[in-house]
């Protein structure tokens, strides 16, 4: 099966810095990858190709098994670099999500702003339909934004720390509900905290410069190695819990 | 309540009539637009930039307005790439454009001989100067410009919102942010006649500040900035005529008025809302 996102040997960076080197990374239908890596190693350059917002110095980026090309992906970006103050209503900020697929005379029916309630609804945000985008708190700013990514119903679906904002009463339920769209669309997750991303990815990709892409979603050895980055790692076990790395 | 009447009969009065309504479908679309992107800056760039190209018109004995508006969109256009591509920030970019346009305006202006009285009526503007072939360009502006926002609505608020988001859906950003730079030059120069290039900003910020009031909605914004725009430039006209004050100043003051009232009025509303304390 052709894989919806193939990436061969992509260089990129911005003016004389090279950022991301010899990346080479496919995505199929139903995977769940979490994309990790320490800050300036390239996390954010890598989502902005996939996306289609850079281009790549070399190497290519295609979109095979997606049936409406870039049309066919959703998108979370982290809400805290929107304008706090632009004057949109939430249904508006999820309607805003059909935008891209139909707008010439897009006009908006009955249908989809039924489906942006029910979306709004299932993220806890039915009440605030008619509210301003700025008005919500950042974790529920994050909640709508997630709606607009998916009311296209997309086949890939990039998050941009997601849980940033995000209070630990909606965490829970945020990673299950990206359990359960996982059903239906490959998911794509970049974030910084390799703890609580391992718990819900599939497979784990490492950008440090190059990419390392790790079959599982256990964090190893050789996999921090790469990450190069005090972090805290996560076992797997009865009990979810921490071990922290001994101090040196 | 004659003398009103008799005011209407004439054919100046009721070309300021027609200016000002079409000059409030522009500032409601426009308006709202330059806003909300906090694009208010930038727009004042490009009507101060225009001067330029008046100046270098009037030289060469040209219709000033062709100057203008060549000066005014090559400003809008070259705000945006050198922003996107030239690695000038955005203000930096503005602050050039715009001194190097008046600049060039004062050494033409100061080089055509003799006086050149229609030049105040540029810097401050005068709505009862308005002719009817202004009245056709605004109208044609106005149509091009409510038909672009009426198709593309969804496009316009989203790349007003998120461009990046909009570039990952597959919509032109920067072909449509390109499209609507000349059309905001389009209509602050076209409304240069109605203000004066010192003032004709206002006609596009102080509705929507008006507008806020009562809602923060991008979508109902529109409509009342147009009703308000619209308000403020008839009493504005009206007591221009009947004071004998400059237009343009007094369209500004009227608006300034209506907003004080309006706030003032639901300030008055939610103080009288409150539990009295005991």
């Amino acid at each position: 099966m052709n894989p919806l996102i193939k990436l061969t040997d992509i260089e990129a960076g911005y003016d004389d810095q090279l950022i991301l080197r010899n990346v080479n990374l496919e995505v199929h239908a139903g995977d769940f990858v979490g994309v990790i890596g320490p800050n300036g190693g390239g996390k954010t350059t890598l989502l902005r190709i996939m996306l289609g917002l850079i281009q790549p110095l070399k190497g290519t980026v295609t979109y095979p098994g997606l049936t409406n090309g870039i049309k066919s992906i959703g998108y979370l970006p982290q809400s805290n670099l929107l304008d706090a103050r632009f004057p949109i209503r939430v249904t508006d900020v999820v309607l805003s999500g059909l935008t891209g697929s139909r707008p010439f005379f897009g006009r908006i029916s009955k249908a989809d702003k039924q489906k942006a309630d029910e979306l709004l609804d299932m993220v806890g945000l039915k009440t605030y339909a008619n509210q301003l985008l700025g008005e919500l708190s950042g974790g529920q700013k994050q909640r709508a934004l997630l709606c607009r990514a998916i009311i296209n119903d997309p086949q890939l679906l990039f998050l941009d720390e997601p849980n940033t904002y995000v209070d630990k009463t909606f965490e829970g339920e945020l990673y299950q509900l990206l359990a359960d769209m996982n059903k239906h669309m490959a998911i794509v997750l970049v974030s910084h905290d390799i703890g609580t991303i391992s718990s819900v990815v599939k497979t784990l990709a490492c950008v440090n410069g190059s990419l390392h892409y790790h079959s599982s979603n256990k964090v190893t050895d050789d996999l921090l190695k790469i990450y190069n980055c005090p972090v805290e790692l996560i076992t797997h076990g009865t009990v979810p819990h921490r071990v922290l790395k001994q101090h040196s | 309540m004659q003398t009103f009447i008799d005011l209407l009969s004439y054919q100046f009065f009721q070309n300021a009539l027609a200016a000002a309504f079409v000059a409030s479908i522009l500032s409601g679309f426009i308006g709202t637009y330059i806003v909300s992107r906090r694009m208010v800056f930038v727009t004042d760039g490009i009507t101060h930039s225009s001067f330029g190209g008046l100046g270098i018109a009037y030289f060469f004995g040209l219709n000033p307005f062709l100057g203008a508006v060549l000066f005014g969109v090559g400003t809008a256009l070259g705000i945006e790439w050198m922003s996107r591509k030239g690695n000038i920030r955005e203000d930096s970019a503005i602050a050039i454009l715009w001194a190097v346009g008046m600049a060039t305006g004062i050494v033409f202006v100061f080089l055509t001989p003799g006086y050149t009285p229609n030049l105040m009526s540029f810097l401050f503007g005068n709505i009862l100067n308005v002719t009817k072939l202004d009245i056709v360009i605004l109208s044609s502006l106005a149509i091009a410009v409510a038909s672009f926002f009426m198709l593309f609505y969804r496009v316009v608020l989203l790349t007003a919102h998120d461009p990046e988001f909009a570039s990952a859906s597959g919509v032109p950003v920067n072909a449509f942010r390109y499209v609507l730079m000349i059309l905001i030059a389009l209509t602050v120069v076209f409304s240069i006649k109605i203000a004066g290039i010192i003032l004709v900003m206002s006609i596009f910020t102080i509705p929507q500040i008006i507008a806020s009031v009562f809602t923060r909605n991008f979508g109902t914004i529109i409509p009342l900035s147009m009703l308000f725009a619209f308000l403020g430039l008839t009493g504005g006209l009206i007591s221009s005529y009947f004071a004998d004050f400059p237009s343009g100043a007094s369209i500004i003051l009227a608006l300034v008025v209506l907003w004080g009232l309006l706030k003032g009025f639901t300030w008055m509303i939610r103080w009288r809302k409150q539990p009295a304390k005991t």
